[in-house]
């Protein structure tokens, strides 16, 4: 690793000397950052591909999953609560880019103890955050049963009633059938025992019947795929951030004498990824 | 006054450097002799931007002569349909198959493989690493005054990526049911479905690994080039001081950041339709009469995600030799190259239409023919910064003191190329036009041309001009020119006759004419494209001979400035080691393009404006 550490010298020396007077000074900034804003300037592209992505597919599709109906429940049998989880996640995240941008002032102020501090807060704040990713991951999949090519979660085309319950059971004679709204959603429920999907039938207003049709299959890939390259980014971010903040407790940053540019840096990846959370969360939560 | 206009002896120069040049104290570490102690750090993982740009021509070179081979066989198949083909059974094993009485066949899937992989090898591995890699790194930092790049273990890192790319991709080449054959824009759902064909399966699954990691060393590379540029040109060096090289090199790095990642979201999701079951880019389909279970994906996604990257591509491409060609025509025609200013917003031009003229390649796609409109107009907008930029080739060269070498020829020939081959841009690139020229031999005609050969073209000036810097030794002369008519009039017996062929509605892609009569009678066309290609491919060879044999045995480079340039990396010794310049970093003192300035052969940018100049209010 000598020359990447003989370049920053020399990049140091450049700047910090007296000797530049050769007109404006390029950029004042360190090779390192300005690597880091053009990597993600890059990553930036990537994701807005995805996002691009999804854009095309969701408006090719008729119908498109309600978030409020799909994103509806929240750890300890809180049910009919929409967002209120992802908020939280949301929450968690955008805090640690708070204690973050703490981690990158104390670095300035050449603290060590105040930068490992904010920065061991961050960590907690992304892992965090990917606990409550793997929770809302765990419900989907195991027990709404939607996978990168299944989607239950589907909407209704016309006003109608079922003709089956909850339990995939016709009605008997005489019971009150469940009643449903155009544009209204639903969720396909798996048979516990046998493992067969439960699309219950129903009767429309123009007296056709049918069955509960899937939902469009590009909301499973497209969320997982997304929220997954997301929380990969987390992912990393958290490996880095523990290597980072190791490294400034063992005191290695306080020789470099450079404001703990390494903090810096990874700061400015975190505060990236939360950028672009706020991006997957508009579109996935919110739209 | 005979003194006073003589040109400066290195001697001078060396003065000028260490008295005005700017101490940066790198040589009191010795950590050049560190890391570039042994065999294996100085040769093989070597973090000296001299050597890695080495490292991707000769790997360049290599990938360069693969594909040119499985171009000639697939014009075999073409040119000469009836001939047996049993000879090259040794090489290849099953994809040639001999019938009964002994007549050998090239299989049709392979056939289809050996255009892909041409198209992959040739666009990405030679166009793009073995050309703006091997020239980014060796010019960048010399021609900015640098040491090194801003980050030499990553710089070690883009080369790595590359060739670990290369690797897998060469191992494709041996899966036994062949490498990828859906085309080098792997459209879905040829390249979607493992079932689809042969080559889809493990031959596709090895090529979207390898153009990942392809993908990951252009990023690698460029963030390094753009910060290089942006971060370390030494004292003096304004944006306005650099010279086109280096201008050409900044923006195609800056192009290849915004595009390639777009190319890696279109991977990414390719991978998990083909393994996962999702259905980004597959819809309702069939295959061998049983339906899959793919829903509501969309094909032409893919297409305009692989474009996105696929049309600045081109530009990432042709770039780097137009600035390559830039520097060498002004150069050798001893004069200032023509409208300096001019030709840097041309290139900022180019790169900012690169990017909204993608869909120029899916006219025939089904995109709605309204916005149809929108890309002819920007596609034929590109023409007007392409045409400054041939005007200032012709103006640099009217009137110069034209030395004609190697370099200085192919440097000429790049703008006949690009002339020819951006003419029939403007035909293509009108969409009404395109529903009859598309997917023809006139297309194929084009790109070659224009990006192909072109490319090729800047990149063979550079290779003979910048030959003494890298080995400190010269090219030969004779077989450089025979490399440099053979080369020129074959590409275009190649390919002009192509245009005949696509306008007559010839498809390009196909195995075989012999079944269509509105085709058969270009057979003798066909076969007379076919003996071109053997003929310019054996050009190709005399080439690498002499690259290879002058690196030991060519005339010395016994002056470390043989052309008389003015820029930085001829103030380096002939052998320049480790951080370029033995003492001081050189300042630089005007722009890059004094030639026959005030009765002097060239002025080096290393030299302080004179008393004249500045009365004058030389500012540059």
């Amino acid at each position: 690793m000598a020359t990447v550490d003989t370049v920053l010298e020399h990049e140091h020396d450049v700047q910090q000397g007296d000797a530049w007077d050769g007109g404006k000074e390029p950029f004042k900034v360190s090779y390192g950052k300005l690597m880091m804003w053009y990597f993600l300037l890059s990553d930036a592209f990537t994701f807005a591909g995805f996002l691009i992505a999804y854009g095309a597919l969701r408006f090719s599709s008729p119908t498109w999953p309600v978030p409020d109906f799909v994103f509806s429940t929240a750890p300890f049998g809180i049910h009919h609560a929409p967002l209120i989880f992802v908020t939280f996640m949301s929450f968690l995240l955008i805090i640690s880019s708070v204690t973050m941008v703490r981690a990158v002032q104390e670095g300035h102020r050449e603290n060590k103890n105040g930068v490992v501090f904010w920065m061991i807060l961050t960590i907690i704040g992304g892992l965090g955050f990917l606990g409550c990713q793997a929770w809302e991951w765990t419900n989907l999949i195991g027990t709404e049963h939607m996978t990168v090519s299944t989607n239950p979660f589907g909407t209704h085309l016309v006003n109608g009633e079922y003709l089956d319950d909850d339990h995939g059971h016709s009605y008997k004679d005489g019971e009150a059938r469940e009643t449903f709204k155009a544009g209204s959603s639903y969720l396909i429920h798996k048979d516990h025992d046998t493992g067969q999907w439960l699309q219950r039938r129903y009767i429309a207003e123009d007296g056709t019947t049918g069955v509960q049709a899937f939902g469009p299959k590009a909301f499973g890939g497209l969320f997982f795929f997304i929220t997954g390259f997301h929380g990969f980014h987390v992912f990393s971010g958290v490996v880095f951030l523990i290597i980072i903040a190791m490294n400034a407790a063992s005191g290695l940053y306080v020789k470099r004498r450079n404001g703990y540019e390494m903090v810096e840096k990874i700061g400015l990846y975190w505060h990236f990824v939360d950028l672009v959370w706020v991006f997957v969360f508009l579109v996935f939560y919110l739209l | 006054m005979a003194n006073d206009v003589m040109t400066k002896t290195t001697q001078e120069e060396d003065v000028l450097i260490q008295e005005l040049g700017y101490d940066d104290h790198f040589h009191e570490h010795h950590e050049g002799d560190k890391y570039q102690s042994n065999f294996i750090t100085t040769y093989i993982f070597s973090q000296d931007h001299k050597m890695i740009a080495k490292q991707f021509l000769i790997t360049g070179m290599f990938w360069g002569f693969v594909g040119g081979l499985m171009s000639l066989i697939f014009r075999l198949q073409l040119g000469f349909p009836e001939e047996s083909l049993a000879w090259l059974k040794p090489m290849l094993g099953k994809w040639i198959q001999v019938n009964d009485a002994g007549i050998g066949t090239l299989a049709p899937d392979f056939y289809y493989a050996l255009v892909t992989m041409h198209g992959t090898i040739l666009v990405f591995f030679v166009l793009t690493a073995g050309l703006s890699g091997t020239f980014s790194n060796l010019l960048i930092p010399l021609q900015v005054g640098a040491r090194d790049m801003a980050s030499p273990l990553l710089n070690m890192f883009s080369y790595w990526f590359f060739f670990l790319a290369g690797v897998i991709m060469f191992a494709s080449l041996f899966v036994s049911t062949g490498p990828f054959s859906g085309g080098w824009t792997a459209y879905p759902p040829l390249s979607a479905l493992p079932q689809a064909n042969s080559g889809s399966g493990a031959g596709m699954t090895l090529w979207l690994v390898s153009l990942t990691l392809f993908v990951v060393s252009v990023l690698l590379g460029g963030i390094n080039y753009i910060t290089t540029v942006l971060n370390l040109r030494t004292k003096g060096m304004t944006m306005w001081r650099l010279p086109l090289t280096i201008w050409a090199f900044f923006i195609t790095a800056v192009i290849g950041l915004l595009s390639f990642p777009v190319l890696v979201s279109a991977f990414l999701l390719l991978m998990f339709d083909r393994s996962l079951g999702t259905s980004f880019y597959l819809s309702e389909i069939f295959t061998g009469g049983q339906a899959l279970d793919f829903a509501g994906g969309s094909p032409v996604l893919y297409q305009h995600l692989f474009w996105f990257l696929g049309h600045p591509e081109v530009y990432i491409i042709i770039l780097p030799a137009m600035g390559i060609v830039s520097e060498v025509l002004s150069v050798h025609s001893r004069k200032p190259v023509f409208g300096y200013k001019a030709m840097v917003y041309s290139i900022l031009a180019i790169a900012f239409l690169s990017f909204i003229v993608w869909a120029h390649h899916m006219f025939m796609s089904g995109v709605n023919p309204f916005i149809s409109n929108f890309f002819v107009i920007f596609t034929l907008i590109i023409a007007v910064p392409s045409a400054v930029k041939v005007f200032n080739w012709i103006a640099t060269l009217y009137g110069g003191n034209i030395r004609f070498n190697s370099a200085s020829l192919f440097g000429i020939g790049f703008v006949s190329m690009f002339i020819s081959g951006g003419l029939t841009g403007i035909f293509l690139g009108n969409s009404a036009i395109d529903i009859q020229m598309h997917d023809t031999y006139f297309v194929v005609a084009h790109f070659h041309i224009v990006m192909g050969v072109a490319a090729f073209f800047g990149m063979f000036a550079g290779i003979y001009n910048w030959y003494p810097k890298m080995y400190g030794r010269f090219m030969n002369e004779t077989l450089g020119r025979i490399h440099f008519w053979g080369t020129l009039i074959g590409a275009y017996a190649i390919f002009w006759p192509m245009h005949y062929l696509g306008m007559a509605g010839v498809p390009r892609r196909y195995y075989s004419f012999d079944s269509f009569d509105a085709f058969k009678h270009f057979a003798g066309m066909n076969k007379f494209i076919t003996i071109a290609a053997i003929l310019v491919f054996a050009v190709q060879v005399i080439f690498i001979i002499n690259f290879f044999y002058s690196i030991w045995k060519g005339k010395k480079m016994t002056t470390r400035n043989p052309w008389g340039a003015s820029t930085l990396e001829w103030t380096t010794p002939v052998e320049t080691g480790h951080g370029n310049w033995p003492g001081n970093i050189p300042t630089v003192q005007r722009w890059p393009y004094d030639y026959g300035k005030d009765g002097r052969e060239f002025i080096s940018q290393v030299e302080p404006l004179s008393e004249q100049e500045k009365k004058a209010g030389v500012n540059h």
